[in-house]
């Protein structure tokens, strides 16, 4: 099969000049699959992450704590205003060489944050700060009412977001948190400027080996068609799963 | 503040217990210094014509809304007191709402089961039992499994009085209740509240239902402008009104 497969990207090349060198040549498909599973790395942690902070931030924009809600929307402000391309190095270049790294014994600097993980930092605090906005819009969608229910039947503020609010304003949101997490997913090819080898350096890198810089483009543009639709198909199929019966109508 | 110290409470004290509470937002008063007592198995009613403070008045009880000035008394736990536990009040306190307030997103049985769950960290299935004998209790067998949204007013109404109930309250508070309702459901709401009365429930009622006031209310409160004009039991309210506000409003209504 993987054979058959192959033989015919093989022949495709010596026919037509078509070269999709990873679908024949083993090397490149390894490269290829390393950086997928890094874009899913880099896709699925900062999405949860951004989901966290943007509901936590939500809880604390509305909190009585007027130190907090400062916090907050300063941190919305600056990571909704800046472009996320500058905020990637700022951490990268910026923050990382001034945190303190260890050094190996022949003196190598180890720093303490490696480029994955700042990209995945740098990424989720940038998403989050739009989820704080989109959590923020369902928050206010939820009828002052239903809290107050909730209130009177003995819950804390924290609890009654929890149980209550956040559940409800999670479902009016979600059509915006949609085009958030799908604009996340895209973004994170960003973390090629840092040498996070994603599957955009990934081909980048076959393609300036293998002169095919069309036909990695091709199946760059594939890949991520592809990978967007998958998490739409699970967004959707989330939207379902708390569709409530009879609400809304 | 030297007040009764909630242990020190007896039931043959008031159950609730108002002094002089003034409420205002900005420069309006609303409560202009209310005083009253509701006795344990009691039925209040408090009536009056709209925009008089009533809902502010029964809100004020279980806090949701800090009073300005005065005193309020709920089994001897200060209201007032800047250090009031509030979940310590609201277990004694159950509250009904005009608008039921439901939690949508909830089926009927989890509506009531939430709360002692997630607030007083009772044991899931115990609080399934006891959620499913109070539906039945409040004619709603069946309807377990349907969402707030798939029930008549009544029936979400119903619904939000086991909610209330699921916590073991002393005291019920029940905001115009009524009042969103089709005329043909708000039998069953009241048949409800009657049976809940009549089993010794402390009932305090805001509401509009003369005829429910005058047959369940062992005394009746008339509130105007942020005052109480008048009071009585309902035998002598409703038959021998002294004051001009009392005898205009119950010939509107009656």
């Amino acid at each position: 099969m993987i054979e058959a497969v192959q033989g015919w990207f093989q022949r495709l090349y010596e026919t037509t000049g078509l070269n999709f060198t990873v679908f024949y040549d083993p090397y490149d498909w390894n490269r290829y699959i390393g950086g997928l599973r890094m874009t899913l790395l880099l896709s699925v942690t900062t999405i949860l992450a951004s989901l966290v902070i943007g509901a936590v931030g939500a809880l604390l924009q509305s909190g009585p704590s007027r130190l907090l809600r400062g916090l907050v929307n300063g941190f919305v402000v600056v990571f909704r205003n800046t472009p996320p391309l500058v905020q990637i190095f700022f951490f990268y270049f910026g923050l990382g060489t001034l945190l303190p790294a260890l050094r190996t014994a022949d003196g190598l600097r180890i720093p303490l944050l490696d480029n994955v993980q700042w990209a995945i930092l740098s990424l989720s605090l940038f998403a989050g700060a739009f989820n704080v906005e989109i959590f923020r819009s369902g928050i206010e969608a939820v009828p002052r009412t239903t809290a107050e229910a909730a209130e009177a039947l003995g819950y804390t503020r924290f609890k009654a977001y929890r149980h209550v609010v956040l559940p409800l304003a999670l479902r009016v949101c979600l059509p915006a948190l949609n085009n958030n997490l799908i604009n996340l997913l895209k973004t994170t090819t960003l973390a090629y400027a840092i040498a996070v080898p994603e599957t955009l350096y990934a081909v980048k890198q076959i393609w300036s080996e293998s002169q095919n810089v069309l036909e990695m483009m091709l199946v760059l543009l594939a890949t991520y068609a592809v990978l967007v639709g998958l998490l739409v198909w699970i967004m959707h199929r989330w939207e379902r799963a708390l569709r409530i019966p009879g609400y809304g109508r | 503040m030297a007040g009764p110290r909630p242990e020190d409470w007896s039931p043959d004290q008031p159950i609730v217990q108002l002094i002089d509470v003034h409420k205002s937002f900005g420069s309006f008063e609303v409560l202009k210094g209310i005083s009253f007592d509701v006795r344990k198995g009691e039925v209040v009613c408090i009536i009056g014509p709209s925009g008089s403070g009533k809902s502010t008045l029964i809100r004020c009880i279980n806090a949701l809304v800090p009073v300005t000035a005065g005193t309020i008394r709920v089994e001897g736990i200060e209201v007032a007191d800047p250090k009031l536990d509030k979940l310590a009040l609201r277990r004694k306190v159950g509250m009904v709402f005009q608008q039921y307030n439901l939690f949508p997103h909830k089926t009927a049985l989890a509506n009531v089961m939430m709360a002692p769950i997630h607030v007083l960290g009772q044991d899931r299935r115990e609080v399934e039992v006891r959620a499913r004998a109070l539906l039945a209790k409040v004619r709603l067998a069946g309807k377990e499994d349907a969402y707030p949204g798939e029930l008549s007013g009544g029936q979400q109404q119903r619904v939000a009085i086991a909610r209330s109930l699921a916590m073991r309250p002393d005291v019920m508070l029940f905001d115009e209740v009524t009042a969103a309702l089709d005329p043909e459901t708000v039998k069953e709401v009241l048949v409800t509240i009657r049976e809940l009365a009549e089993e010794g429930m402390t009932c305090l009622l805001v509401t509009h239902e003369m005829n429910f006031a005058r047959d369940v209310a062992d005394h009746i409160y008339f509130t105007d402008r942020g005052v109480i004009v008048e009071h009585g039991p309902p035998a002598t309210f409703f038959a021998s009104a002294q004051d001009e506000r009392t005898r205009r409003f119950l010939s509107q209504v009656l």
